[in-house]
């Protein structure tokens, strides 16, 4: 079997070892580079005399993308077994950085995880300053931490906090250029040709290379930040809002130990927080959902397979120039494709105009003739929405027609498209720039080509899709609506507002059930459900109800776009709770009588439960759908592995729900 | 086997800085003035039935490390079978060695203890000591410690005390102490610090204001609001105690207690040692206990170990005559006083560390004294003492006047 790292010594004395993993597409730390990595450093020890300098560099488009994450989800956790393989690595880059000649990092391509812990144990960092080149420690998002010594190595390079706070809590995958300013990088090149010239003249330059924490005399940056200290794990708390999550917690904790002593007994202490996060269901659930779900879904794991890929779309027209068909045209110009937006308000237009280059404004319908995909963005009017459709039948007539509805039903807006099964639902999520998901939601009539080139647009825009099958409320504003609605009820029956926030906070929900119907107005539900009863769906009352229609009709309380919901909004500060909700709503003084936990599973359950509905129905194409789309469109909390995914890893789902159905309602009997 | 207090001075209290009266003595100095002066007063003590010099001390380390106790006591020329030992309960300490020292009496093991405090924090700060609970991230994550002062603001918005209720609180602590200082209230317990030639170097509590009113404090600012924001304290605080929606920063340096310098002593013995040694007993030490409670609001100990120490000596709350009750921070006493249903006249009598100062290792201790010179003065029966205590502890001391 070829050996991982190659070995070519050049006439100047320098070695150059070249990652090349014959039987994978990138370089991942796996067993074959363990063992490959650890005959390459005994032969650099060997030869070592005789050697000017050692260049790593690879031969696939990237550099190394981490630790094969299949061994992390396959099978029971072995903790002790991941402690020894880091242990492993680890030592395998000490030899490297400790070998008494420069070592160069030359980065081709993306370095994430352990491939850039490989590349923090070299010396010097050179990268080809590559648009699609990403560099980072993405572990704390997986619920891993950088156990490859990155933690260490991070700290002592740029100080506790800095390491903390721009490199390790986040687990953001920066371009080259914000590496570099982050220290994680020592220098760009332009091309992949410069680059081991590069790193040559650098080594030829500082034949005496070593790494800081090995010199004399050395010091942490900034030491130990004793009068800061108490408040990291304040801050930390804080900026988790009380949700449990152990990755960020042990990354914190091992940073904090590894300053006061050695750096081999840092990397030793660093281990151990690494190991004891490893196979616990937090990991599991996080390393599923956003490695694994994540890319089934972004490699086209719900497009219809026998569909060819299509060509990528060239021009697309947005009807609709409101927060979201601005946000929406914007997305798509950024990822080159050209944009004509049209709204009859000549403000919005220019607004939206003027946002990029590659977007044109309009007033005028006619203006999208030749669009291959139109976006419809208008009001949620279907009569108004039936008359854009019937205008576009003679202005585009072959282009894909896309709907940006949040809840009409697709198929009923298909009616009055000019091809039926060219017709789908495109739910975007707002702000459209930071929300990645793509709700497709697929007509009655909707044809499988139609379906995917869709799934090829939104892929063609870097944006994650999920796809539903039409029915009211889609998938994800069903499922949203009932966190929401739950969250009123615990308001009706006397539980302080305070609590019923901290509890979906502290759930690990970005915001509380109170914050966001203030952000999408109180109307909303209201609209929605009183459509839903006229259209003859089954609406069960709901407890929650009562508080929605108090605060519009009685207070006149509609919301923040209103100036005024369950929140005030002064413009002076920061939002308050309003005061007025205790007496309004007969909150209950003092400690609440039902703990915490329940007021959590209240609000996790009711959104299982909606969504085990979905699935069963057959509004969700597949459990993957369901999990990415809470996760990415309703901030269903990350640490569950999504919506679905809670409800199968619960260890007894079925019995809490009956018992949540027994004291407040049978909204909570399982299916 | 009883336990019982011959004597409690102190030193007056200087402001804890370098601009205080008492940041040029050393501490150990300021022990070794209050073993000279119990000296003076009781020329019949023979020293060698001294056994143990115990003293509270909070930031134990450089002037006020490895056992100051027993390096006062060799200073001070006591015998050398005069041990030493230095203990810490945070703010408890100075009674937690008078409370050591009677168990040490009560068990019958020792005789005659000298049992104190020492705390100079203008030239030993606060903190100078580190410590896994404010240092170690693990500890402070899992714990949820927050400093003192944001629980404070977090006890009184739980409690709905207004700045008005802290500020009016503060401004009573300022009035009784200014009061007792005019009237001779603390001329037998106070003992004033000496140069080595006998000058006076301080001879009154430095850190009262008599013509604080509540209009002066309202103007200060809340000490804690910065750091609450800032620290991330107030979203700890709030993750627990979670239905209150925000916290109302009502302690300021005017209703908190002052950093200070100061020591104390209360000499401790059996019966009998009285007896042999013509020591006339000022009280009994009636009971004692520790406690802890929530440690993130970490201020409400004082009641749950008040309501252990009354169930150990079988009295009620009600059989309480004078209460001194640490002002740690305003909204401390007014939360003892409703949680045992106390009234203001009977507590803190006399002011408090709001006006004079909080030495963090001796206040205990000179609670004792206050304590017993007021009940001697108003011939009344029972007194308590107690503390509010980092970490969420509590520690109450009942005495009985003789």
């Amino acid at each position: 079997m070829t050996p991982v790292i190659s070995w070519q010594r050049r006439p100047d004395g320098i070695v150059v070892l070249t990652l090349d993993d014959a039987t994978q597409s990138t370089n991942t730390m796996n067993q074959s580079y363990v063992e490959s990595m650890s005959s390459t450093v005994d032969r650099l020890a060997v030869e070592r005399d005789g050697i000017a300098g050692v260049v790593v560099t690879s031969a696939k488009d990237s550099f190394l993308v981490g630790m094969d994450l299949k061994e992390f989800s396959a099978g029971p956790p072995d903790p002790q077994l991941v402690y020894r393989l880091a242990a492993t690595v680890k030592a395998q880059f000490r030899r490297l950085e400790k070998l008494g000649r420069p070592v160069v990092a030359a980065l081709n391509g993306t370095a994430l995880g352990g491939g850039l812990e490989l590349a923090l144990a070299c010396h010097h960092r050179i990268a080809v300053d590559r648009p699609d080149a990403r560099f980072g420690l993405p572990e704390v998002t997986l619920g891993l931490l950088p156990g490859g010594g990155g933690v260490t190595r991070v700290v002592r390079m740029l100080g506790l906090q800095e390491a903390l706070m721009t490199v390790l809590l986040q687990g953001r995958r920066l371009r080259p250029k914000a590496a570099l300013d982050a220290g994680l990088l020592d220098e760009l090149v332009s091309t992949p040709e410069e680059l081991i010239e590069r790193a040559v003249e650098w080594i030829l330059a500082n034949p005496d290379a070593s790494q800081p924490w090995d010199r004399p005399g050395f010091r942490v940056p900034g030491g130990i930040p004793r009068e800061m200290l108490p408040a990291f794990p304040a801050n930390l708390r804080k900026q988790l809002k009380g949700a449990h999550y152990p990755a960020p917690h042990h990354i914190m904790c091992a940073a904090v130990e590894g300053l006061s002593v050695d750096v081999d007994t840092a990397l030793r202490i660093e281990g151990r927080w690494f190991a004891d996060l490893v196979g616990t269901p937090i990991q599991r659930n996080l390393t599923k959902a956003f490695f694994f779900d994540l890319t089934h879904l972004n490699k086209g794991g719900s497009r219809p397979s026998a569909v060819p890929r299509s060509a990528p779309v060239a021009k697309v027209g947005v009807v609709g120039a409101g927060m979201m068909g601005a946000g929406i045209a914007a997305a798509c110009a950024k990822r080159g494709i050209d944009v004509v937006v049209m709204d009859v308000a000549e403000e919005s237009v220019a607004r939206a105009g003027a946002a990029h280059e590659r977007i044109t404004g309009t007033g005028a319908l006619e203006d999208l003739a030749g669009c291959e995909v139109v976006i419809e963005a208008v009001f949620e009017d279907q009569a108004l929405k039936h008359d854009t459709y019937r205008r576009l039948a003679a202005i585009a007539p072959d282009a894909l027609l896309a709907s940006n509805t949040s809840s009409l039903p697709i198929t009923g807006l298909a009616a009055a498209a000019h091809d039926p099964a060219r017709f789908i639902g495109l739910h975007f999520f707002s702000p459209v720039e930071r929300m990645p998901l793509v709700e497709i939601i697929r007509g009655r009539e909707t044809s499988d080509e139609a379906l995917a080139r869709a799934y090829d647009l939104v892929r063609q825009i870097d944006k994650t899709p999920i796809v539903v099958n039409d029915s009211r409320g889609f998938f994800t504003s069903r499922v949203f609506g009932v966190y929401v609605m739950e969250g009123l009820a615990m308001l009706a029956e006397g539980l302080p507002a305070a609590s019923v926030e901290q509890a979906a906070l502290q759930a690990g929900y970005p915001v509380g059930p109170l914050a966001v119907v203030d952000e999408v107005t109180l109307t909303l539900p209201r609209k929605l459900r009183a459509e839903a009863r006229k259209a003859g769906v089954d609406t069960p009352a709901h407890p929650g109800e009562v508080v929605l229609d108090r605060m519009v009709e009685e207070f006149g309380r509609t919301g923040k776009a209103g100036g005024a919901g369950f929140y005030d909004y002064p413009a002076d500060g920061p939002k308050r709770l309003w005061p007025g909700l205790a007496a309004a709503f007969g909150t209950k003084p003092g400690e609440p009588a039902v703990p915490l936990s329940e007021m959590q599973d209240r609000m996790l359950f009711a959104e299982a439960l909606e969504a085990r509905k979905c699935l069963a129905e057959g509004v969700l194409h597949s459990e993957a759908d369901g999990n990415i789309g809470s996760l990415f469109g309703i901030g269903f909390p990350p640490w569950t592995g999504g919506v679905l995914n809670f409800a199968e890893q619960h260890p007894r789902f079925a019995a809490r729900a009956r018992e949540l159905a027994a004291a407040y309602g049978g909204r909570f009997l399982p299916g | 086997m009883e336990a019982f207090i011959y004597e409690a001075i102190r030193t007056p209290r200087g402001r804890g800085k370098a601009s205080g009266a008492l940041y040029e003595v050393k501490p150990v100095s300021l022990v070794v003035g209050l073993i000279d002066e119990l000296r003076r007063r009781f020329p019949s003590l023979d020293p060698a039935r001294i056994d143990d010099l115990v003293l509270g001390c909070v930031t134990a380390v450089g002037d006020q490390g490895m056992v100051i106790a027993r390096t006062a006591a060799l200073l001070a020329g006591l015998p050398d079978t005069v041990a030493g030992l230095t203990l810490n309960r945070f703010c408890a300490s100075g009674l937690e060695a008078v409370n050591t020292a009677a168990q040490k009496v009560r068990a019958g093991w020792d005789d005659l203890i000298l049992a104190g405090g020492i705390e100079s924090m203008s030239r030993v700060p606060m903190g100078s000591d580190g410590g896994a609970i404010m240092m170690d991230p693990e500890c402070g994550y899992a714990i949820g410690v927050i400093p003192q002062g944001i629980s404070a603001d977090l006890l009184a918005t739980v409690e709905a005390f207004d700045r008005s209720d802290v500020d009016s609180y503060a401004a009573r602590s300022h009035a009784r102490a200014a009061k007792a200082w005019a009237d001779g209230g603390f001329d037998r317990s106070v003992v004033a610090v000496r140069d080595r030639i006998g000058q006076v170097i301080l001879d009154r509590d430095e850190h009262i204001r008599p013509e604080t009113t509540t209009g002066t404090l309202s103007g200060l600012e809340p000490s804690f609001a910065g750091i609450g924001e800032l620290g991330g304290f107030d979203a700890v605080a709030l993750q627990r105690y979670h239905w209150i929606d925000r916290i109302d920063h009502v302690h300021t340096a005017g209703n908190s207690s002052g950093i200070v310098d100061g020591a104390a002593l209360v000499l401790v013995g059996s019966e009998a040692v009285g007896y042999d040694l013509g020591l006339t007993p000022r009280a009994r030490v009636v009971a004692a206990a520790v406690t802890g409670a929530e440690p993130t609001i970490m201020l409400t100990g004082p009641a749950v170990a008040a309501r252990k120490a009354l169930a150990r000596a079988r009295l009620r709350a009600d059989q309480i005559d004078l209460y001194e009750v640490n002002e740690a921070f305003a909204a401390v006493p007014l939360r003892f006083m409703r949680d045992l249903d106390v009234a203001p006249e009977q507590v803190n009598v006399n002011g408090g560390a709001i006006a004079m100062g909080h030495p963090l290792g001796a206040t205990g201790a000179m609670l004792v004294g206050t304590l017993l010179d007021e009940l001697e003065r108003r011939e009344l029966r029972y007194g308590m003492a107690t503390l509010c205590v980092g970490g969420g502890m509590g520690i109450a001391t009942i005495i009985e006047r003789l």
